[in-house]
C-alpha cells in the first residue's frame, strides 16, 4: 500500500473506467442493431429487472457488511414501515418512504 | 412521480425537469453511497482529487470499491480491472434497453455514447418508467438532466464522505447504507406497471438470494439471466395460451 504513486493510482482509475465503460458502448452498439419493440429487447429488460430484484433481496436477506449486525426480523420490520410510509400514508412519496426506512432500522437497532 | 403522459415544451425543459426529478430520493440515495466510498478511501492512499476523479470517471460504486478493496490488498492491476469490468457487466442490458428508448434522429450516435457514461443503476431504474412517457425527442435531455445531476452531486459526495470519514457513527454508515435496498424496493414496486416487468421483478427476487448462497461472485449476473429469462419465457407461454 505504500509508495504508490499518484501516476499509478490514476492508471488503475483509467483502466477501470475503461473496463466499465466498455459494457456501456456495447449496450450503446447493441442497442443500435436491435428493434426496440422486439422480443430481445424485452427480454434484456427482464434480466435487468431481475438482476435488481436479485440485488435488493439478496442484500435485505443476507447482508453483507455493516447491514450484516442487524437480524432479518430487524430488516424486515424497517422494510415495512417503509413500504407503509410509501404506498400507505404518503401518495408514493419516495424520500419520505426511504427516511421512514432508514431511521426506523436505526431506532430499532437502539431500542435493543 | 405521476404516471400520466407529459410533454415538455422544449427538450431543454425535459433537461431541467429531469435534473428537478432528480433532486430528493434519488440523490440522496446514490450521495448516500458515495459518501460511504469516500469515507472508505480516505482509510488508503487515494489522495482525495482522485477519489473524486474515480467517481466521475468510472461511476458505478460496486466497481468502485471492488478497485479500492483490491488495491489495498496489493492485487494485480490486471486482476483488479478484470474484476472491476466483470462487475459493471450489468450495463450491458441496461444501457442496451434504455439507448434503445431514447434514440431519435435528432442525436447522433456520439450524444448516445456520451449519455450511456452517465447511466447507473438508480439513473437507470428511474428513467426506464419515466422516459416511455415522454415524446421521443425529449427523452435523451430528459435523461441526461437527471443523470448529469445525479454525477456531479456523488463527485461532490465522495469528497464530503473522504472529509467526514472520522466522524461517522456505526448507527449513520448504517442509516445510509440501508438507503440503497429500500429505494430500490419502493420505485421498482411503485412504478414497474408492466405484467411482464412484475414477473421479472418476482423471478429476480427469488432467484438473486439463491444464485448468492451458490455462487457469491457470479450472483448479480446469473440471477438477472435465470430469473430475467423464467419470467419472459412463463410471460410468452401464457400469451401463446391465450
Amino acid at each position: 500500500m505504500n509508495n504508490v504513486s499518484v501516476a499509478d493510482l490514476l492508471v488503475l482509475i483509467l483502466a477501470c473506467a475503461a473496463g466499465t465503460y466498455l459494457w456501456r458502448a456495447l449496450g450503446v452498439a447493441v442497442a443500435g442493431r436491435l428493434d426496440p419493440d422486439g422480443e430481445l429487447f424485452s427480454w434484456m429488460g427482464c434480466v435487468a429487472l431481475a438482476m435488481i430484484a436479485g440485488l435488493v433481496a439478496r442484500m435485505l436477506v443476507e447482508p453483507v457488511g455493516v447491514l450484516a449486525t442487524t437480524s432479518l426480523l430487524e430488516r424486515l420490520g424497517a422494510t415495512a414501515c417503509a413500504l407503509v410510509m410509501y404506498f400507505g400514508l404518503t401518495r408514493r412519496n419516495l424520500l419520505a418512504g426511504v427516511v421512514s426506512g432508514c431511521v426506523a432500522i436505526v431506532l430499532l437497532q437502539l431500542l435493543r | 412521480m405521476d404516471a400520466t403522459t407529459t410533454d415538455y415544451p422544449t427538450p431543454r425543459a425535459a433537461l431541467v425537469a429531469g435534473a428537478r426529478d432528480a433532486l430528493g430520493a434519488p440523490i440522496a440515495v446514490l450521495a448516500a453511497g458515495y459518501v460511504g466510498y469516500g469515507a472508505l478511501a480516505s482509510g488508503f492512499d487515494f489522495p482525495p482529487l482522485l477519489i473524486v476523479a474515480s467517481t466521475l470517471m468510472i461511476w458505478a460504486l460496486p466497481g468502485q470499491l471492488i478497485m479500492l478493496e483490491m488495491h489495498a490488498v496489493s492485487a494485480q492491476l490486471v486482476l483488479i480491472v478484470l474484476a472491476v469490468s466483470l462487475s459493471a457487466s450489468r450495463f450491458l442490458p441496461m444501457t442496451t434497453v434504455l439507448s434503445g428508448m431514447m434514440r431519435h434522429p435528432r442525436y447522433s450516435s456520439w450524444q448516445m455514447y456520451a449519455a450511456a457514461h452517465l447511466l447507473a443503476m438508480t439513473t437507470w431504474v428511474a428513467a426506464v418508467n419515466r422516459v416511455p412517457q415522454l415524446p421521443a425527442e425529449q427523452r435523451l435531455p430528459y435523461f441526461v438532466g437527471f443523470a448529469l445531476l445525479c454525477w456531479i452531486a456523488c463527485a461532490v459526495a465522495s469528497a464530503v464522505g473522504y472529509f467526514l470519514a472520522g466522524q461517522m457513527s456505526e448507527l449513520v454508515k448504517l442509516g445510509l447504507v440501508f438507503m440503497n435496498p429500500i429505494y430500490f424496493l419502493l420505485i421498482l414496486t411503485g412504478e414497474t406497471k408492466a405484467a411482464l416487468g412484475r414477473l421479472a421483478l418476482a423471478a429476480g427476487a427469488i432467484t438473486g438470494p439463491v444464485a448468492h448462497a451458490l455462487a457469491p461472485e457470479w450472483s448479480l449476473l446469473a440471477a438477472g439471466l435465470v430469473g430475467g429469462s423464467a419470467a419472459y419465457a412463463l410471460h410468452r407461454w401464457r400469451r401463446q395460451r391465450e
